[in-house]
């Protein structure tokens, strides 16, 4: 058994592991096996972290932040997360292999997932056309005539970034005003390739084996029609990732897990959650962070509220396995 | 074993002439998902080496290849069997659920 148990590879998570390790929980960190390192991995220049007045890049920064977490003893496991088991003194966690991993503590730090339109033709002409990483899909769009859907910072970067290949790029978006954040807004007003369609949503996907158009609905008048394109890049935000907890964890109206004022603490004893997973608002990397931190002190407080002996269990077994 | 890289020049032979059934792992150094992916590629090709060959193609150096067979979204991972495209799989996935996806030719 461990002390400690951190689920999620983001900021939050590698945060929360830097703290505990420090605080010698020798903490085990479940990374996932294809998103380690979580949504910063598919970003490019990450310019508002602090301490970088370069910019860093998302996958460089991620890295950085697990070897600072290694440093101190947090051992990282590539491997999904299957079940979880939050109730009770002992905390169990399942991961994709089979293996079961028994702890005092668990920090959930699973991030958020990218929404998608909710669109018949969306699955069937995904990858076709249809994706949600321009840094892994732009250079695909080579002279193409392209759109984003979305007002937000990410589709204002996904937009900017897609205009080194696209010939032009459409913003498609619902409302006459961006959410994104004026840096970003001006940055893509200021570029010659991009054009903005206001108060339109995508209706559906045209095309039969790749992305040929959108059908666009005035969001204001309800009057249809049609945009001609080579790719269509859906920007329009993440839902909590909470299905591993979900009927074990109180979740807020938001979708979000539910937590106790500022702290990290959910509604089960021993069961803290950090980043995205928690936070409808502000969702960056740099509040992931700090809501990490804010998670690993909560857990380090609550495992000195437990009895010797039980600290003493999940001591000795430890020990036991770094001998093995 | 790790998968092999193939180019424009050696497509025929390790992929369309292969006589086994092979994956081409579409792939490129700046794609995160595809860095992610890769690992388990490798795995799957040591575990079913008698079945299926694993080979991966850089989309960057070879965008020839990457236009004809339509990609637009990468990993993209292509299984051919006598040198026809039978299935193909997009985005890096967790090693059971790509197993279970490419069932039909590891079996």
């Amino acid at each position: 058994m461990r002390q400690i148990i951190i689920i999620g590879s983001g900021p939050a998570g590698y945060t929360a592991a830097i703290y505990a390790a420090r605080a010698n929980l020798q903490p085990l960190l479940i990374a996932s096996s294809v998103e380690a390192g979580g949504e910063l991995m598919n970003t490019t220049d990450v310019e508002n972290f602090p301490g970088f007045p370069e910019g860093v890049q998302g996958p460089d920064l991620m890295t950085k932040m697990q070897e600072q977490a290694e440093r101190f003893g947090t051992e990282v496991v590539y491997d999904d997360v299957s079940a979880v088991d939050l109730t009770g003194p002992i905390k169990t966690v399942t991961l994709g292999s089979g293996e079961t991993h028994e702890a005092l503590a668990v920090i959930v730090a699973t991030g958020s997932a990218y929404r998608k339109l909710g669109l018949s033709d969306e699955e069937r002409l995904s990858g076709h056309g249809v994706s949600w990483c321009a840094t892994c899909d732009g250079f695909f769009f080579k002279g193409k005539t392209i759109a984003v859907v979305g007002g937000g910072d990410s589709a204002m970067e996904e937009a900017t970034f897609l205009t080194r290949f696209a010939s032009k790029v459409y913003v498609i978006h619902r409302k006459d005003t961006l959410r994104a954040s004026k840096i970003m807004q001006e940055r893509a007003f200021a570029n010659d390739k991009i054009e903005f369609i206001w108060n339109s949503e995508v209706a559906g996907i045209l095309g039969a084996d790749a992305v040929e158009g959108v059908q666009l609905r005035d969001t204001v008048t309800g009057v249809e029609s049609t945009l001609e394109l080579g790719g269509l890049f859906v920007a329009i935000g993440n839902d909590p990732r909470t299905h591993l907890v979900h009927g074990q964890l109180d979740l807020t109206p938001d979708g979000t897990i539910s937590v106790g004022g500022r702290s990290s603490k959910t509604s089960q004893a021993g069961v803290f959650a950090a980043g995205d997973v928690v936070d409808p608002t502000y969702r960056q990397a740099v509040t992931a962070a700090a809501s990490g931190c804010v998670s690993a002190l909560d857990a380090e407080h609550y495992l000195s509220t437990l009895p010797q002996d039980l600290l003493a269990k999940a001591s000795e077994t430890e020990l036991a396995s770094v001998t093995n | 074993m790790t998968a092999r890289a193939v180019t424009e020049a050696t497509f025929d032979q390790e992929v369309i002439n292969n006589e086994k059934t092979v994956l081409v792992d579409f792939w490129a150094e700046w794609c995160g998902p595809c860095r992610a992916v890769s690992p388990i590629l490798d795995q799957i090709a040591h575990e079913h080496a008698d079945k299926l060959d694993i080979v991966k193609l850089n989309v960057d150096d070879h965008p020839g290849l990457a236009a004809k067979y339509q990609i637009t979204s990468i990993p993209a991972m292509k299984v051919f069997q006598k040198g026809e495209v039978v299935k193909t799989v997009i985005g890096a996935k967790p090693k059971p659920a790509l197993e279970a996806d490419l069932a039909a030719y590891l079996a």
